[in-house]
């Protein structure tokens, strides 16, 4: 990355960007159904998805709660504090649910892989995979892209499941909105395809952006301890604003 | 570090745990009717003027809602609004002078259409067109109207 130096900043940029793009694509272009590969993609599976179960399922559920506090309040001051399920529901499927999973997804997993990765890099272990005539592309980068694919769906459903947990807490248990009307008016506003359907295809999207940038950070990490460093700070930086950027074209296009 | 069977056992949980929420959420807290693929016939009707009603919008007799509107779109000869409905053919017993009206639900509520029964001993049939209707009243006309009568009897 020497002559970057030279170059002026904008080709830099999109330098990268295509760099980052041909990683991705050389990265599923190898995809291999092996046997070796459904076990370490499970085992990834768990170190990404499994362990951030706690902070997805806490946040989600204070998310709901707080989101059913504050809007009931709002909404019960022209009479409507029925609907609330409604705007509980349609913010958090379409925008908050697949939202905030990648972003937490990127703080929790995302900051994990990309360090893991850079410092096999800064301890050769790459270089010794690849001079014993193992692919890391194949062994390292992959299991961890598609665990990450998979995990963030998953996530995001688990997310949305808490959130209305807290929804219903509150609005239910605390508030005493009538158990019927609060389902029934959820279930009348939201469709399954136009609303929920787009939302998790959103999480799909986000998925494949949250864990790209992961294992794209940590590959390319300068192979030093400040170099790592910055690959996880950048990880968590790119994903968020790749993942807002993204919400906004998906949504506009979605409408 | 632990052993690889739990791990992978723990990721098999995550991801049922993932299948079981898609569940509950797509079951409790979303409109599924339109999965369910009910049995249905085509009725179709024309309209001065829809108003706001929008595509998927109920269609109800005496406040039960028996099917849903399928599509809504210029006629080019007429230059009325036609709307084809797909009722259930659970109610496929409607009688053929039925007449279809564009309503609102409440003041600001959703606009639907709402189907008053007549009294022909002959069904509606798939195919078939609702003759008499009544088109959504319009606000703003409703005012125009109003105002402008009042003006009138004024001088």
């Amino acid at each position: 990355m020497s002559g970057e130096a030279s170059q002026p900043w904008v080709i830099g940029a999109v330098r990268r960007l295509g760099n980052a793009g041909m990683f991705l694509l050389q990265a599923l272009s190898g995809m291999k159904c092996s046997f070796f590969h459904a076990g370490e993609t499970m085992r990834q599976i768990y170190y990404i998805g499994v362990r951030s179960l706690i902070i997805i399922m806490m946040s989600g559920f204070f998310v709901g709660l707080v989101m059913t506090l504050q809007t009931y309040d709002t909404l019960n001051r022209f009479g409507a504090g029925d609907s609330v399920s409604t705007v509980l529901g349609l913010s958090l499927f379409k925008e908050l649910g697949p939202v905030l999973t990648s972003i937490l997804f990127a703080g929790r997993a995302g900051t994990a892989v990309a360090a893991e990765i850079g410092l096999m890099r800064a301890t050769e272990q790459i270089d010794a995979l690849d001079l014993m005539g193992i692919d890391p592309l194949e062994r390292i980068v992959q299991p961890r892209l598609l665990a990450g694919m998979i995990a963030v769906p998953v996530l995001t459903l688990i997310f949305n499941f808490m959130a209305l947990l807290g929804g219903v807490v509150f609005g239910i248990g605390i508030m005493a909105i009538d158990p019927i009307t609060f389902w029934g008016n959820m279930q009348n506003s939201i469709g399954l395809w136009e609303d929920f359907g787009t939302g998790m295809l959103k999480a799909v999207a986000f998925g494949v952006i949250a864990s790209w940038l992961a294992v794209y950070f940590g590959w390319t990490a300068k192979p030093t301890s400040e170099g790592v460093a910055s690959a996880t700070t950048s990880t968590v930086i790119a994903t968020a604003i790749s993942v807002l950027l993204l919400d906004f074209v998906l949504s506009a296009l979605m409408l | 570090m632990k052993s690889s069977n739990q791990v992978e056992i723990a990721a098999g949980i995550f991801l049922l745990l993932g299948i079981a929420a898609l569940i509950f959420l797509a079951v409790q807290a979303t409109d599924t009717s339109g999965i369910k693929s009910r049995e249905t016939y085509a009725v179709n009707a024309y309209f001065t003027n829809i108003g706001g009603l929008k595509i998927r919008a109920p269609v109800a007799m005496a406040g039960v809602t028996i099917g849903r509107v399928d599509s809504i779109e210029l006629d080019q000869e007429t230059l009325e609004a036609r709307v084809v409905m797909q009722i259930d053919t659970e109610y496929d017993d409607l009688p053929s002078d039925t007449s279809a009206s564009v309503l609102t639900s409440g003041i600001l509520g959703d606009q639907y259409v709402g189907l008053e029964p007549g009294g022909a001993p002959d069904a509606l049939n798939d195919g078939d067109r609702i003759l008499l209707t009544n088109s959504a009243v319009v606000l703003e006309q409703l005012i125009g109207r109003y105002l402008f009568n009042t003006e009138e009897e004024d001088e």
